[in-house]
């Protein structure tokens, strides 16, 4: 079974999911990011792997792209860095389509595979071009999990509910990453998908950074995901030479909770 | 004749190229230019009212000049097809009336652009103050301090001019930017793209709008020369516009060999060249699946020519296809090879061609044509922006 319907199985709500950069701030930083954000008690991983042209992505994540090229991160190196690590909840893989093509679609999946990754999210792979892949997908066992956005009508969010694997991503406002606010989300939007009873489970991304936000992202879904805010953290601990596990720590418990762990 | 139409699919693709890879943040503005563009394109007050732009407002039809000093260095027929006598110097304006056009039909307010050298946004900016509209332009931070003229043109035009500093900084980021704001400003505005690059619909909106140049050739072509087509058309090719544009009537012919040039920088064996199609290999840039400059990992990488308006690591993806299926023959030339067509231009014919359309120029010296051969270069823009480059690689005497 995937490991992301395991977690589902197990845990319906107040889903925490993390996004980072591969090979950011350092080319090696996965090593200790992951490891440290599983024992933080986090739920989903989302790495993103680094693209020249991130269209749907704020600065935040833009510049942690641009960072993760120049020092050296690709795919291969990605999924080598992976195979090293021993990690037992679901790895999510984000990323464009262009440096996927190149390494082979199949060939693609089939190191997320041998690296234990469970899924992707491949913002600009739209459900018509994925569709014509979506064999390749299920017969390597890898969740492609497809985005919905304000805008989307009823049908489409039921089109692409019907197709997404492991749970819906479900985009606050229509807005590039890191650039609004999820606290001023537009709750029509909320109720409009809760009456449309999807059987997956929704999870909120997009302008997400503190505990409130995680809190109303769980009253409306199964939880949310954090990206740009997590970022900025990381770009934190790498310049004041923090301790990474346990910043890390302290950040997902003020998410969850709402307050730092107490020294 | 064959029936090859220029036209993709309904799904975007010419063959295997072009499609709509777009976030689903695009997707309902996407579809609603999929859905009304060529209903749009087709109604009669949409052609009412930018035929008499054109004619009025562009200077339509530009003319055809029989260029006869050229033609005896060359030793054929050349004719220069005038795209430099449009309002606004090139080309580009007969997209952005087009699109401007589009935008009141959907009632959107705002429109976006990106632009390289700055002829698309001053182009841009140009009919957003002919209409009243919000205009923005993005503008990579390095080409706002290569092309100041153009940046002021289009403040003093009305636009907000938005540097990029993302990237390179250059037109590839520029147009992300572009893309980027859209996604975020989603219901009230237009994104006016410059050439035949972007996802569906955008390739085949800009080739009909741009189709102007090649039903004009064809026409005065044929009152210069009762019963003929050109044997030659010749156009440079950066993103593709004004290529697509003058190569479409022709492309279903046999008697028109048709050629489009692109930029060879410092040499194509040298890593400082923009020709995509001898340097490119498949994939996907802003939303279309085309021939594009990339690494091996798929990271896109950036171009290089002399010619600000051909460096940019994609090609339209109708370009794409048109090599693919042998249609069109492309070359390449080099900065060197442009300069000294345009120096040639100059003082043979007395215009001083863009630093793009010198690209189209230089071709003619690499071709052996029969002298009772005739040959159509589109000559998409005129040197003014290019005079301090110009200058500064032909000095002061």
């Amino acid at each position: 079974m995937n490991r992301i319907d395991l977690l589902f199985k197990r845990k319906q709500n107040d889903i925490l999911s993390v996004y980072f950069t591969a090979g950011h701030p350092e080319i090696n930083s996965l090593a200790e990011i992951l490891p440290a954000l599983e024992n933080a008690g986090v739920d989903l991983i989302e790495i993103g792997m680094p693209f020249s042209d991130p269209i749907a992505d704020g600065p935040v994540i833009q510049k942690s792209s641009q960072t993760a090229i120049s020092n050296g991160m690709s795919l291969k190196v990605l999924f080598e860095q992976l195979r090293n690590i021993e990690f037992n909840i679901p790895v999510i893989l984000m990323g464009y389509l262009n440096p996927i093509l190149q390494y082979g679609i199949e060939n693609f999946l089939i190191s997320c595979k041998e690296a234990n990754v469970s899924g992707t999210i491949i913002p600009d792979l739209p459900l018509s071009q994925y569709l014509i892949q979506e064999e390749t997908f299920i017969r390597n066992n890898i969740h492609n999990i497809l985005l919905i956005t304000p805008l989307s009508t009823d049908r489409r969010i039921t089109d692409l509910a019907e197709k997404s694997r492991g749970f819906l991503y479900a985009v606050a406002s229509s807005a590039t990453t890191g650039s609004s606010s999820f606290h001023n989300a537009d709750t029509s939007y909320f109720e409009r998908i809760r009456s449309l009873n999807l059987k997956i489970p929704i999870i909120f991304g997009f302008g997400i950074s503190c505990h409130a936000d995680f809190i109303k992202a769980c009253d409306w879904g199964s939880g949310a995901i954090i990206g740009s805010g997590f970022i900025k953290l990381l770009e934190h601990i790498e310049s004041r030479k923090m301790d990474y596990t346990r910043t890390i720590a302290d950040f997902v418990c003020r998410i969850k909770y709402g307050n730092s762990i107490q020294k | 004749m064959n029936n090859i139409s220029a036209h993709p699919d309904s799904d975007g693709f010419y063959g295997d190229y072009g499609g709509a890879y777009i976030p689903e943040m695009l997707l309902p503005n996407i579809q609603e230019l999929k859905e009304k563009y060529l209903e749009i394109l087709e109604s009669p007050s949409f052609i009412k009212e930018f035929t008499s732009l054109l004619r009025d407002y562009t200077g339509r039809p530009t003319p055809l000049f029989h260029s006869k000093r050229l033609s005896q260095k060359i030793g054929c027929s050349v004719y220069l097809k005038r795209e430099d006598l449009n309002h606004t110097g090139a080309h580009k304006i007969n997209n952005t009336i087009g699109q401007v056009l589009i935008a009141g039909f959907l009632g959107k307010s705002r429109i976006i652009a990106e632009t390289g050298a700055g002829q698309h946004g001053v182009a841009t900016a140009t009919v957003c103050a002919l209409k009243g509209l919000e205009c923005i332009i993005y503008m990579g931070a390095l080409d706002i301090e290569r092309q100041a003229l153009n940046v002021y043109k289009m403040k003093m035009l009305g636009a907000k001019v938005v540097p990029v500093h993302s990237g390179n900084k250059t037109l590839k980021d520029a147009t992300n930017e572009a893309i980027r704001d859209w996604i975020n400003h989603p219901e009230e505005t237009h994104y006016i793209i410059g050439s035949v690059v972007g996802p569906h619909p955008y390739p085949d909106i800009v080739t009909r709008l741009q189709s102007v140049i090649g039903h004009e050739i064809k026409q005065q072509f044929k009152e210069k020369n009762p019963g003929k087509n050109p044997d030659y058309i010749i156009a440079c090719v950066g993103g593709g516009s004004n290529a697509a544009g003058a190569f479409y009537p022709f492309i279903s012919t046999d008697e028109t060999q048709l050629i489009g040039v692109e930029a060879a920088g410092k040499g194509n064996e040298t890593s400082m060249s923009a020709a995509t199609l001898e340097l490119g290999r498949p994939g996907i840039i802003h939303g279309s699946m085309t021939i594009l400059m990339q690494d091996q990992d798929g990271q896109i990488t950036e171009p290089y020519s002399i010619s600000a308006g051909l460096d940019y690591p994609g090609i339209g993806p109708v370009h794409a296809w048109l090599d693919a299926k042998g249609l069109v023959k492309y070359l390449s030339v080099t900065d060197e090879e442009a300069l000294q067509a345009a120096k040639d231009l100059t003082v043979l014919e007395g215009i001083i061609p863009a630093l793009e359309s010198a690209h189209a120029i230089a071709a003619l010296y690499k071709m052996n044509f029969r002298s009772d051969e005739t040959v159509v270069v589109n000559l998409s823009g005129r040197g003014d922006k290019d005079m301090s480059t110009y200058k500064k690689e032909f000095g002061d005497e």
